[in-house]
């Protein structure tokens, strides 16, 4: 603290330095005229009208919002729902099954592709949209569980109790208090989901059908085979897209912990903000 | 608590007919919360517990000669994983795994260390600008090592203006750029284990080491490293376990010359459709995760993965 030396600050700056350049040229290169990606032909927007004209590309874009955004809502429900029942209910069971819904984001994304992809197979189940959607619904709801489970734990209890002393009945106060008081954490855990979902390659390489394209696995199959400087476009659009919705998911998160929680103190509103970060 | 209160309160002790619509709305209570948790129950049973419960059984299930599964009990798949070829991938996975983590450590702790700091105010900002590139998408992150990597890529022009290197280098599809691609990919969960334990690291204890006697690097060791232990440790079963199965990265920047466990399930399920042979290495995958977690668990004796959640 009091001897300041310029070390520890010149090597946060060169690993961040680090992490941003392979970003920035993806980006970079995006804007690139030239064909021949290693030749810089000056500054141009070609490749993103090249994309949008591109139908194959325009209908996995199409699949991966509709994708996305079937999980993120199903998660929503019942994870939501989970959330605030789990606390309350005596069904037997309710901390293996806590555990257990967690797994897909705790097990290597490969082991959960595998074991899905047997799976749907056994019970078969159409391989396309409805397998991606029940595997993205799988890792999307402890998202949203965990982060709407942070929030209840810090709602006081009085509210509801007031309320049924007044004669409002369980349903009434699910939908007056509680919901209004945890609606931030969930669009927070929504959003967040909604970008896991919109970047899931791994699993969707498993459980996909034939004829059903999402945006990153076209991605894949181009960085395998031969990328165009189209994909550059692609990519810097999902960069964008995705930033833009974990920044909105921060932005609830911490309205989620700042509204009404005035006693609540700084540590476990960064709390709620590490999580964040960390359940991916 | 507020139960505690309310039960030797004078309004429920006065009126009556108190307890008995207490009991019934307890009831509705109950019926609420469970039906509410019903979703969850149903779906971590039919599509958590299923699949895991099957991958178990299809790893002793033999394989049909033409296509599918025979319902015949057999331990082929395990003893399979026995031969030479299939140890040696596993063997040369957990090298790389090995690799990986030490080089993220290395990286990563002392950023997470320096980052914990630093007045709050720039932690947030550091925070922030963590954020951005761990949650870009793997592909565009790894689409960028591509175009460092590649011949006549952004590396060979730097190594090549400053004339250090004659002819492009080539380092794409090398075992280099898979560790490369790998550090940068894992590197995030290191620096937010150790800096979510670091943060919370009393300085003045340090200090009062200093006031001992202590050098610098002595009171690092004895107090700093000490406490912040087991968000390395978490850092490391973070690293360390994907980075067994993320076989993309290797699989894009290592061009088939490096083959991991992962890519080999992925190979046996989409390749030779030798479906209990992928079980089996999944769940040998998996009880090797496991004895990680516990390891961790037992020398940390922490429950959680620190900066998990």
């Amino acid at each position: 603290m009091k001897k300041k030396s310029k070390l520890p600050g010149l090597y946060l700056g060169f690993i961040l330095a680090l992490m941003y350049i392979p970003i920035l040229l993806v980006i970079i290169y995006s804007f690139n005229e030239s064909r021949i990606s290693s030749v810089w032909g000056g500054w141009s927007l070609r490749w993103y009208r090249d994309l949008f004209r591109d139908r194959d590309i325009m209908e996995a874009m199409t699949n991966s919002l509709f994708l996305a955004t079937v999980s993120s809502l199903s998660a929503a429900v019942i994870g939501t729902l989970a959330a605030v029942g789990m606390p309350k209910t005596n069904l037997r069971g309710k901390g293996i099954i806590e555990y257990l819904s967690t797994l897909p984001i705790m097990i290597p994304e490969i082991i959960l592709g595998m074991v899905f992809l047997v799976y749907f197979s056994l019970i078969k189940l159409p391989f396309g949209m409805i397998t991606l959607a029940v595997a993205h619904t799988s890792f999307c709801i402890p998202y949203v569980y965990m982060l709407v489970k942070a929030r209840l734990v810090g709602i006081d209890k009085s509210y509801a109790e007031a309320a049924k002393d007044l004669g409002a009945t369980e349903w009434n106060v699910f939908w007056d208090i509680t919901l209004p008081l945890i609606l931030p954490a969930i669009t927070s855990g929504v959003l967040l989901a909604f970008a896991m979902s919109l970047d899931d390659v791994v699993i969707s390489v498993f459980v996909t059908g034939v004829n059903t394209n999402t945006l990153p696995l076209k991605i894949y199959t181009q960085l395998k085979t031969g990328v165009t400087p189209k994909i550059n476009a692609l990519c810097t659009l999902m960069f964008v897209s995705t930033m833009l919705i974990v920044i909105t998911s921060a932005w609830f998160a911490r309205k989620s912990v700042s509204r009404t929680e005035r006693r609540i103190n700084s540590e476990e509103a960064s709390g709620i903000g590490d999580s964040i970060g960390l359940v991916r | 608590m507020n139960t505690e209160i309310r039960r030797g309160s004078p309004a429920v002790l006065m009126t009556g007919g108190e307890p008995r619509k207490r009991k019934a709305s307890f009831r509705r209570l109950f019926d609420a919360a469970t039906i509410s948790v019903v979703p969850i129950y149903v779906f971590t049973l039919l599509f958590v517990v299923g699949p895991l419960v099957y991958m178990v059984v299809l790893s002793f299930l033999k394989r049909a000669e033409t296509w599918g599964v025979l319902r015949e009990f057999t331990w082929a798949n395990y003893s399979n994983i026995l031969k030479p070829v299939y140890l040696k991938t596993f063997y040369e996975s957990l090298k790389l795994a090995s690799f990986t983590t030490l080089f993220v450590a290395l990286v990563g702790y002392p950023f997470g260390y320096f980052m914990a700091r630093l007045t709050a105010v720039w932690k947030r900002r550091m925070m922030l600008l963590l954020m951005i590139p761990f949650w870009t998408s793997s592909l565009i992150r790894l689409y960028g090592w591509i175009i460092i990597f590649r011949a006549n890529g952004t590396l060979d022009n730097i190594l090549m203006g400053i004339g250090l290197t004659k002819a492009p280098l080539k380092l794409l599809y090398t075992y280099s750029a898979v560790v490369v691609g790998m550090i940068y990919a894992l590197v995030p969960f290191m620096i937010f284990a150790v800096y979510s334990s670091a943060e919370k690291l009393d300085w003045q204890l340090v200090e009062a080491a200093r006031d001992l006697g202590a050098t610098p690097w002595q009171a690092f060791i004895t107090v700093s490293f000490r406490l912040t232990l087991p968000g390395l440790l978490s850092g490391v079963v973070l690293t360390f376990i994907p980075s067994m199965g993320l076989f993309f990265i290797a699989d894009i920047l290592g061009g088939n010359k490096v083959i991991l466990v992962g890519n080999l399930i992925q190979e046996q399920l989409m390749k030779a459709r030798n479906w209990p042979f992928a079980a089996a290495l999944s769940v040998v995958l998996m009880i090797l995760t496991s004895i990680m977690i516990a390891l961790y668990r037992k020398v940390s004796g922490v429950k959680d993965l620190e900066g998990l959640v």
